[in-house]
């Protein structure tokens, strides 16, 4: 199990690849975001950005889940307060294979709290060509080896 | 009159309330954010937060969904905006906990027109959501594109 002392500034995490469908696109929109360039293939607003494309927050949550397949959900996280800047940088579409990866960017040890440090990371999901379609960057709490 | 222009700086949207009952928390965490205290009562009792809490990402995908609904619903099904360039300064002030109803509201900040492309504005947005003994549990500041035509 990863625990504090274990990120190293400077170290890429790799979390893998997951191909999105129109089908995944769809279903998360339906729930979270139903705007019709999310859910519906045939709106004028679609084929204005050139076919349907996944929800921001769609693309966010994918990410999280490879992070937590990747090391989180063996780790010792104790979640976040938040991030500073996420960007979208370009759409992400049926069949786009995602690559995601976290960089360590910072780890120190809470002042406040003995039992815990705060590891701070730039994430980044790239599609099958290696371009970035999302990148933020927040701070991680993880509880320190006991 | 262009969506970029039917905005106005300072005005405020009430987006309504969601309950995050645990089957939600859980339904939602399971699929995105299955980390123990999302998904577990039990390993959630026994850690830091003292119980079940909802995803971060869950708590922001409601904004989303309650801004659609809100706009849906007064006419413009079809607004010309939606797609985003991105967020800053998003912050999950305090846990939100099964049982807690989260309500949600907006305040247009700024707007300007896009530099890079022509005929869009940026319009950026304060996202605040508030539990129900008052206190705020999310933040969010984030940026949307408009058409200005």
């Amino acid at each position: 199990m990863r625990h504090f002392e274990d990120f190293v500034v400077g170290e890429t995490i790799d979390h893998g690849t997951r191909t999105v469908s129109a089908d995944d696109i769809v279903a998360f929109a339906r729930q979270f975001d139903p705007q019709p360039f999310h859910v519906d293939v045939d709106a004028p607003e679609t084929a204005s950005l050139g076919g349907l494309i996944a929800s921001g927050w769609h693309i966010a949550t994918i990410f999280m889940r490879m992070m937590c397949d990747s090391f989180l959900l063996d780790s010792s996280s104790m979640g976040s307060p938040g991030i500073e800047t996420l960007k979208w940088v370009q759409p992400v579409r049926p069949g786009d294979a995602l690559a995601a990866r976290s960089i360590v960017i910072d780890a120190r040890a809470s002042q406040s709290r003995p039992d815990r440090g705060i590891v701070r990371f730039r994430h980044e999901l790239a599609d099958g060509d290696g371009a970035i379609v999302m990148w933020f960057e927040n701070p991680v709490m993880f509880g320190r080896r006991p | 009159m262009s969506a970029f222009d039917a905005i106005t700086v300072g005005e405020r949207f009430e987006f309504g309330s969601y309950d995050f009952t645990a089957e939600r928390i859980k339904a939602f965490a399971r699929d995105w954010d299955p980390q123990p205290f999302h998904v577990d009562e039990e390993a959630a009792a026994k850690s830091a937060f003292g119980g079940l809490i909802a995803s971060g990402w869950h708590t922001a995908a409601v904004m989303m969904r309650l801004q659609v609904d809100y706009f849906r619903d007064r006419g413009t099904a079809r607004p010309r905006f939606g797609v985003s360039p991105g967020f800053d300064d998003l912050k999950w002030l305090k846990p939100v906990y099964a049982g807690d109803r989260v309500t949600y509201s907006g305040r247009v900040l700024a707007k300007r027109r896009s530099q890079s492309r022509p005929g869009m504005g940026i319009v950026t947005t304060e996202f605040s959501g508030v539990n129900q003994n008052g206190e705020p549990v999310f933040e969010v500041t984030a940026h949307v594109m408009v058409s200005v035509d």
